[in-house]
């Protein structure tokens, strides 16, 4: 992979290396709301591949983010052995990205694209949201957890590796490794030969399918890809909180990442990533202040980036710092990409 | 027997009412409306407010379908207008637009408004009582559907805005104000989700959140019904209306709702474009002789 000096890639590393003193400059519980944050990442991130990457639009990451997130309860709660815990974690997202092929396959064999299989995910979001919200009662047992309905389950035991609890500092450096492994691939998987084919399906379909590319198989696989992200999500989400309730994937659970990534820049990760981090960061601050003007402020700042920045308020930004500082290089590569970008 | 049939009429009512603006805006422009629920509790709070300040309720329903009419031709020329043809970022605009609307409803009016009772009492048929006003919501819906169907086949307008459905581009160059229809259908939609929020606003709590109740039924109705915004809902309607009285009556509302569900998934695995895709291919099979 060629590592390009612009605007992007140097955010990225300074976000980085930021993420990485971190704990240093702040208390333990500034830190564990950062975790929380960049647990969320990884949902963003995930619509971003599919969505970004590859056109599939997806409301139903949630669904996959809530499956996880109670198939790691279930299952950690279940087998009692606090050192199979991470083996819960492995099978969790294995299990989210098989759930997601699955309904890929059905989508995009059967021929259902563009935004109906927003609906459709849609649906599945709301049908899993009712599902779980019902489960109240003694005979909504698996093994030994109760679902527990609306309160969801509670005391779920976090990582364990070893003997090693992971924690505090220790849970905030585990999810921001695994996000800086999961970023790096995703910079990679852009330009891998697999990337190119998923950007030319998100760029023409028909045209791809009849450059001989597998169109349906190259999108289940994304959408699993995406599923196994989400699924990631959802378990770091479990492991912060050590609970999961029905809301957590609720509808407004699953609007959040499609708003996030829209409005951050759905071709470029780390316009979503950052996006996400400030979004969340914002909503608490604002929150935590106890204005009840955040969300009216959180609408008007939506509905102005999707109006004048439609291609991403962060991406824009990238753009125009490229503009700034990398005059030359971003003119070669806009004459480059000009037939897709104007 | 007349139970069941009470059901259907109450579902079918629901479901009709809850989508029919989102089905307008959705099928005439091809906008995803997710303030629709807000735009719905807008309705119900204008009908409390003036009914309590002594108006009569037909005359506060009339109030609210004007108002809340205006107030989405007012975000349409603000902000849809820009967004015409662009079907994904209006999810996310017409998000924005909902949290706009809820916690700015919470800040001016609080967490809940005192509900009024449901006028005209019942009926007693075979020994059980049922709502007039319940059955009177059925007729309102047969009604509205008629009404709009009257007003898409029988005037200007409705030719023009069918002409602009087809193919915004030739419709334009035959003369056809596009912007101008879109404009006035949004508005229409926001009227008639305004008319569902007043209609139902005495049967139920009427907080900011109103309008949450009405969003899963009405984006299920319009999936299930597909792109054309009278024969979709309609249909749907009517077998989704039938699937969820019969899980109603026999497992409880729990697994009416995930019935629908489960239906609104099937159609559009078996046909993407929902009822309206289905009856114009027959048409054209028909016509084709």
């Amino acid at each position: 992979m060629l590592v390009k000096l612009n605007t992007e890639n140097i955010v990225a590393v300074l976000i980085f290396l930021f993420f990485f003193v971190y704990p240093v400059l702040v208390d333990a519980y500034s830190v564990m709301n950062l975790a929380y944050f960049l647990s969320m990442v990884f949902l963003s991130l995930s619509l971003s591949l599919i969505w970004g990457y590859c056109g599939i639009f997806s409301f139903g990451q949630a669904v996959f983010f809530g499956i996880s997130g109670y198939f790691y309860a279930v299952f950690t709660l279940n087998s009692g052995i606090t050192t199979l815990t991470p083996l819960g974690l492995i099978l969790g997202v294995l299990i989210g990205g098989v759930i997601a092929w699955i309904l890929g396959y059905f989508m995009f064999y059967g021929g259902v694209n563009d935004v109906f299989v927003g609906l459709i995910t849609l649906c599945l979001t709301l049908v899993l949201e009712t599902f779980m919200g019902q489960t109240a009662g003694d005979q909504w047992m698996i093994g030994q957890v109760n679902l527990g309905g609306f309160n969801g389950i509670n005391s779920i035991p976090s990582l364990q590796i070893g003997s090693f609890i992971l924690t505090g500092n220790s849970f905030y450096y585990f999810v921001l490794l695994i996000l800086l492994a999961v970023f790096i691939f995703l910079k990679w998987f852009e330009f891998s030969k697999l990337g190119i084919a998923v950007v030319a399906i998100r760029e023409n379909r028909e045209r791809t399918k009849l450059l001989g590319y597998n169109v349906p198989f190259i999108q289940s696989l994304v959408f699993a890809m995406g599923g196994a992200l989400a699924s990631l999500s959802g378990i770091f989400y479990v492991l912060w909180g050590n609970y999961i309730t029905p809301s957590a994937f609720g509808l407004a659970s699953a609007t959040i990442p499609v708003v996030l990534v829209a409005a951050g820049g759905r071709k470029n990760v780390t316009a979503a990533l950052l996006f996400t981090v400030l979004y969340y960061w914002f909503s608490q601050t604002l929150s935590a202040s106890g204005s009840e003007y955040a969300l009216i402020i959180l609408g008007l700042v939506l509905i102005v980036a999707i109006l004048f920045v439609p291609n991403g308020l962060i991406a824009s930004l990238f753009h125009a710092g490229d503009q700034l500082f990398f005059r030359e290089h971003s003119k070669s590569l806009l004459r480059k990409k000009g037939a897709k970008t104007l | 027997m007349e139970d069941l049939l009470y059901q259907f009429m109450n579902n079918f009512a629901f479901l009709i009412l809850s989508a029919i603006g989102l089905a307008v805006i959705f099928g005439m422009m091809k906008i995803i409306n997710l303030a629709h629920g807000e735009f719905i509790m807008l309705g119900a709070y204008i009908a409390t407010l003036a009914t309590k300040a002594g108006i009569p309720l037909l005359l506060s329903i009339l109030l609210s379908v004007v108002g809340v009419g205006i107030f989405g031709l007012i975000v349409d020329r603000l902000i849809i207008s820009r967004l015409y043809g662009r079907t994904l970022d209006s999810v996310v605009v017409t998000w924005g637009v909902s949290l706009v609307m809820q916690q700015g409803i919470l800040i001016l009016f609080g967490p809940s408004l005192e509900t009024l009772s449901t006028p005209l009492g019942s009926i007693s048929i075979g020994g059980s009582d049922y709502s007039l006003y319940r059955i009177l919501l059925f007729v309102t819906a047969i009604v509205l559907l008629i009404l709009l169907y009257l007003l898409f086949t029988k005037t200007t307008f409705g030719l023009h805005s069918r002409a602009a459905m087809q193919n915004a581009e030739i419709a334009r160059s035959m003369g056809v104000n596009t912007n101008r229809i879109y404009s006035f259908t949004f508005s229409i939609g926001a009227a008639l989700a305004g008319l569902t929020g007043a209609l139902y606003a005495p049967t139920m709590a009427v907080s900011p959140t109103f309008g949450g109740g009405f969003l899963m039924p009405s984006f299920v109705t319009v999936i299930v019904g597909g792109a054309n915004p009278l024969i979709g809902p309609s249909l749907s309607g009517g077998v989704l209306g039938v699937v969820s009285t019969g899980l109603d009556a026999t497992w409880g509302t729990f697994f009416g709702r995930l019935g629908l569900l489960v239906v609104a998934i099937l159609v559009i695995r078996i046909m993407p474009l929902g009822f309206s895709g289905l009856v114009e291919k027959l048409s054209v099979r028909k016509s084709r002789g």
